[in-house]
């Protein structure tokens, strides 16, 4: 009896502590995104005070209105920068998921001459930091004329993702038998009929995180893009945020307000594809 | 239905050849089984069949058509594998119709032959679940159940039930015996397992190093073993094999024991010559304890000290020493043996076998 209840209390100590913890550290992730949704709600002298105010006085919706209202009137093109953003994402992140399934599947599944060597080489690309290519990157864009273009983003993002989702799709292409590739090939499949038909969803959750990565990588991008885009008809969201800077002033709360908007698409997808995310995460990317 | 030929069938990878140009001919509805032990080439040569491996040289031959540069999907035949490959996201019913639909036929056909199938294999309870939720014996009925949906020419069996345990092979190697007797195709079975082999084949085809050893039904194969090496692989427990030098009548072995020259070989083996000599268990036996006792012709009595018993319950392995080696008999209608007691053994000469100590090869004719 009294092992039973210093046993149960120990557990629940350990409950308590394990959800304490838990909450910390969650507290800790979490305060910066509920910093930037607070203060894109209040006033610059409430965000600006010091000692800091922690429950705002006052909220308002005037940096999200000012943001739409139209250059001129404290707004910026935001409609533009959205739909570049959109455009150059989601197309880098399609063709880098294209690339990656077809460069995962080969690695994962053929012999050819110096394969862990370019695997390798695929992996030394990831180590280069992306601010170290930005200038040589804009001399080259310079001379082919493709700077401001989406186009030339398109090609740095793609670029940049390609290794990391070949690396990705590899390991779950490596965990789908390929006993299953040829026991569709008997059943009357193609080669091609029997990747759709069996391999793809059966790495479709590995597929799954690969592009969802690709994708927020691109989306959140912002090194490449300062020094690659100029005008409205190619600035991305991130860049955008500069426009809330001044010679002499910062508009924290445009700012802010203008990074919720950012927000926003990212943390939606990755609600959609979450599910695919966790099971493929634990599931793929770790080789045993 | 169809027959199947192999002409010199070879299989290299790079420059390491695994299968030696190979010649084989299944008869039309014929059952056979490849057997061998791991890196015999059988798995490989099954494969070529198959079309899942390119091949090398030579020539198959499927109903009398050439299908060496064929896809899989054009040689109409189908395949179980070891390791079942049922796909994971299909239930039972789809993994079964797959090939059905990939043909195209329409949704009522696939049904009704998914149905019939699943009656023959007992799966009609189990065609809404997915393969994670079956056990082991289930989805080896299942792998079955694909294969015969479509009607093939020809079957195929990769090692189908080397990941089930004891019990549940015994079950399904009648199952296929029975499956075969009602589909009526040809079959062609690898296995490692003589005992699946000798039970379920009409031929069997005994491969080592990329080679055929032998080719012959359970009885030939058993009883009158082409060389040596199948000699010691059919059976359980294995043939006693021992080398001798055969002067004047006798046989004489290492440490200095003989044998009798056993009447079949006197007019064909020279004196001198280096031989092994074969005996099975069941032909070497506590006197008074075998199974010719009292048909035998030609039966030579050593007394001998025992080693070890295996009771097996309706029998006994007994173990002795004899030249240098140990020696299997087999005991029916057992009685109590201590190790270190005598014993009086019989050795039926009449079935013993010799074999050329140089090429292996039987020399009996």
């Amino acid at each position: 009896m009294d092992r039973n209840a210093a046993h149960r209390m120990k557990r629940g100590l350990f409950k308590a502590t394990h959800l304490i913890l838990l909450f910390l550290a969650m507290a800790i992730i979490c305060l910066p995104g509920l910093w930037i949704v607070l203060s894109s709600l209040r006033p610059t002298v409430e965000i600006m005070a010091k000692p800091p105010v922690w429950i705002p006085r006052e909220i308002s919706l005037d940096a999200y209105v000012a943001m739409f209202s139209g250059v001129g009137q404290g707004g910026i093109p935001v409609i533009e920068y959205f739909r570049n953003s959109l455009v150059i994402s989601v197309t880098s992140t399609v063709i880098a998921l294209a690339v990656g399934m077809a460069g995962g599947y080969a690695f994962a599944r053929y012999r050819f001459a110096f394969k862990s060597s370019i695997f390798l080489g695929f992996m030394l690309t990831r180590t280069v930091p992306g601010i170290a290519l930005s200038l040589p990157l804009f001399f080259v864009y310079a001379r082919l004329g493709i700077i401001d273009t989406h186009f030339g983003l398109i090609l740095a993002y793609v670029a940049l993702n390609v290794p990391f989702t070949i690396w990705l799709i590899d390991g779950f292409f490596r965990q789908v038998p390929k006993d299953l590739a040829e026991a569709a090939q008997i059943d009357g499949c193609t080669r091609w009929q029997a990747f759709w038909q069996v391999e793809f969803p059966l790495a479709r959750p590995g597929i799954a995180s690969a592009g969802i990565f690709a994708f927020l990588i691109s989306w959140n991008e912002f090194a490449l893009a300062s020094q690659l885009t100029r005008s409205t008809s190619s600035k991305t969201l991130p860049v955008g945020l500069l426009d809330y800077t001044a010679e002499f002033t910062i508009d924290w709360r445009g700012m802010c307000a203008l990074a919720v908007v950012m927000i926003i698409p990212a943390l939606t997808l990755t609600f959609i594809v979450q599910k695919h995310l966790v099971s493929g995460l634990t599931s793929g990317a770790v080789k045993g | 239905m169809a027959t199947v030929s192999l002409h010199s069938l070879v299989k290299r990878y790079g420059n390491v050849p695994v299968v030696h140009g190979i010649d084989l001919e299944v008869a039309d509805r014929e059952f056979i089984a490849l057997v061998g032990p791991s890196g015999c080439g059988k798995s490989t040569t099954l494969r070529m069949i198959a079309g899942l491996e390119d091949i090398s040289g030579g020539e198959i031959r499927i109903g009398g058509r050439k299908v060496n540069d064929l896809p899989p999907r054009s040689r109409n035949i189908s395949m179980v594998f070891q390791s079942y490959a049922l796909y994971p996201h299909m239930t039972v019913a789809e993994n079964m119709g797959f090939s059905l639909k990939i043909a195209g036929k329409p949704q009522g056909e696939i049904e009704a032959r998914v149905a019939e199938a699943a009656k023959t294999l007992g799966l009609e309870e189990l065609l809404e679940r997915r393969p994670s939720q079956l056990s082991g014996g289930q989805r080896q009925r299942v792998a079955m159940g694909r294969a015969i949906v479509r009607n093939p020419e020809v079957f195929l069996f990769d090692e189908p039930l080397s990941n089930l345990d004891a019990k549940l092979r015994t079950q399904m190697r009648i199952e296929i015996k029975k499956l075969h007797a009602k589909v009526n195709s040809t079959v062609i079975y690898v296995t490692h397992d003589q005992v699946e082999a000798m039970t379920l084949a009409d031929r069997i085809v005994i491969m080592r190093d990329g080679h055929i050893e032998q080719v012959g039904t359970p009885e030939d194969v058993f009883r009158r073993p082409a060389t040596r090496f199948v000699a010691g692989f059919i059976g359980s427990p294995p043939m006693n094999l021992q080398e001798a030098t055969v002067e004047d009548g006798t046989l004489v072995f290492a440490g200095g024991e003989t044998l009798p020259l056993p009447r079949q070989f006197r007019d064909k083996v020279e004196a001198g010559r280096k031989v092994v000599f074969g005996l099975r268990p069941d032909d070497l036996y506590p006197t008074g304890h075998g199974i010719h006792s009292g048909e035998e012709t030609e039966v030579h009595e050593v007394e001998q000290a025992v080693m070890l018993t295996e009771p097996l319950g309706n029998e006994t392995l007994v173990f002795t020493e004899f030249a240098a080696r140990e020696w299997v008999s087999r005991m029916l209608n057992p009685k109590l043996l201590k190790p270190g007691e005598k014993v009086r053994l019989s050795f039926d000469l009449s079935q013993a076998h010799l074999f050329d100590t140089e090429t292996g090869t039987t020399l009996r004719t």
